[in-house]
């Protein structure tokens, strides 16, 4: 398997307080990779160091065999797109709000216009190019986030939470979605989720996040039936206290 | 004449003199949209860049200028008139201007008073934009320049409700042009009434004068003119707002 992320001692803290400490990991191209624990152990933090939102206390992160991914940000913040927890709408269509990775990266209007209707038919938005975005439901707000950030064909999406917000049939759609942009554009995915269950239907890998500390990395089979941590079996099992 | 009777003789002139498109009523109003449309434009080529440069940049003196254009919110108006007028008066350090009583100086005081208003409510408009709108700008490749340009387009109808407050405040202003501007009109009379064609008359230093020697359906034309204006101006500040 091909590596596309590789990280090394990666430390992040906020004044005093560690959030994540020593994190070692390698993340291959074309996987569902999921940071699975409770709320506040640093899932988030840990995406927006990918994305390079924010800036590692100490560590190393390679991107595509690039030494040093901090040094080349323009470049590696241009091969991935993240997904927050509530997404940001801009004040505009529907088109123009798909199309906005695509505008800043000057393609042209044609192309401009088939690949947004590509992806809004992905997203199964087709059809709702000229609507006004903010009046989109918050689980077509959600669809319309994934149309936008996939419509430049990124290596990488990270997904923070990206079903927290939503009823049981728009959790479906969304995973569906997500697996979708898996098969048919090849894209890594990295999310982050409390969510055992969703994490169990749609990771290949996991990796378990508690206190800042990536306790275990593993297969999902794996995670799921061998934990190799007893915090591990604990979290899955609903038995941790934290 | 009852008052009603004088009141309604009034209004009734106030208006053919407005139909007529009285040459010396018209002259007033276009001296007041060319200064407080002049001063608008400037003072918004550099309140918007103010704005931003005191959103997204770090340097010294930030705060102080933050406070500068607070207090210039609420600036009297006849304050910066007698400022704007001891700079410009021939004995002043820019007396060599020549400025007194002149439009210009109307423009650089009412650019004075409005900068501070298209800044201050511009400010607030672009702090509303939430940060998740720019960090998406970032997650989706975006640089500091798009994350600018994104800033401006969902700020958009917030900073259109500056520039018309500005402008409302510009047309509706008294104090300062008065001082700097002297209230001048050429000498004869056109259209029979009132003086020659406005040299540095607007719409609220005539209706001060108007009323004064007594000409009340005059006063009163211009004060629907300026109403109208400044109506309007509200009702399109009001559209933007309820669009944001």
């Amino acid at each position: 398997m091909e590596e596309l992320f590789r990280i090394e001692n990666l430390s992040k803290s906020f004044g005093n307080k560690k959030v994540l400490q020593n994190i070692n990991l390698k993340i291959f191209r074309g996987e569902i990779f999921a940071f699975m624990g409770p709320s506040g152990v640093g899932k988030t933090t840990m995406l927006r160091l990918l994305n390079l939102l924010e800036t590692p206390t100490s560590g190393k992160l390679i991107f595509n065999g690039n030494d040093d991914a901090i040094l080349q940000k323009n470049y590696v913040m241009r091969r991935m797109s993240m997904l927050f927890q509530r997404p940001a709408t801009f004040n505009t269509s529907v088109f123009n709000n798909v199309a906005y990775g695509l505008v800043i990266r000057r393609v042209d209007k044609k192309t401009i216009e088939k690949k947004v209707i590509d992806a809004l038919a992905l997203v199964g938005l087709a059809g709702y190019e000229k609507q006004k975005a903010l009046t989109l439901s918050g689980g077509e707000a959600q669809r319309m986030a994934f149309a936008r950030a996939i419509v430049f064909k990124p290596d990488v999406l990270l997904l923070d939470e990206p079903t927290a917000n939503l009823d049981p049939a728009n959790v479906a759609k969304i995973e569906d979605i997500i697996r979708k942009i898996r098969s048919e554009l090849g894209t890594t995915i990295i999310m982050a989720s409390h969510n055992i269950y969703q994490v169990r239907r749609i990771a290949d890998r996991v990796g378990i996040l508690l206190n800042g500390e990536l306790i275990e990395v593993n297969t999902k089979e794996q995670i799921f039936t061998h934990p190799n941590d007893a915090r591990s079996y604990a979290f899955i099992n609903g038995e941790f206290i934290y | 004449m009852g008052s009603v009777d004088f009141l309604v003789q009034g209004i009734i002139k106030a208006f053919e003199l407005i139909f007529s498109l009285n040459p010396y009523i018209m002259s007033i109003t276009g001296v007041s949209i060319r200064v407080s449309g002049t001063a608008t434009i400037l003072a918004t080529l550099t309140a918007i860049p103010l704005a931003f440069a005191i959103s997204f940049m770090q340097f010294r003196g930030k705060q102080a200028l933050i406070t500068l254009i607070n207090t210039g919110l609420g600036l009297p108006s006849v304050f910066v008139g007698l400022f704007v007028f001891l700079m410009i008066v021939p004995i002043g350090p820019f007396g060599f201007l020549d400025m007194v009583y002149t439009q210009k100086a109307m423009i650089l005081a009412q650019f004075i008073l409005i900068t501070p208003i298209i800044t201050g409510i511009s400010l607030a408009a672009i702090k509303a934009v939430p940060q998740s709108i720019i960090e998406t700008v970032y997650t989706l490749g975006g640089n500091e320049k798009d994350v600018v340009i994104a800033t401006l387009k969902e700020a958009r109808f917030g900073i259109i409700t500056a520039v018309l407050a500005g402008l409302g405040r510009g047309l509706a202003e008294v104090g300062a042009i008065l001082i700097v501007g002297g209230n001048i009109a050429r000498t004869g009379s056109v259209g029979g009434i009132g003086e020659g064609l406005s040299e540095t008359r607007t719409l609220t230093t005539a209706i001060t004068s108007e009323t004064s020697k007594g000409d009340l359906s005059t006063s009163i034309a211009l004060g629907i003119i300026l109403i109208s204006l400044v109506l309007s101006v509200n009702i399109l500040a009001n559209y933007f707002q309820r669009r944001d």
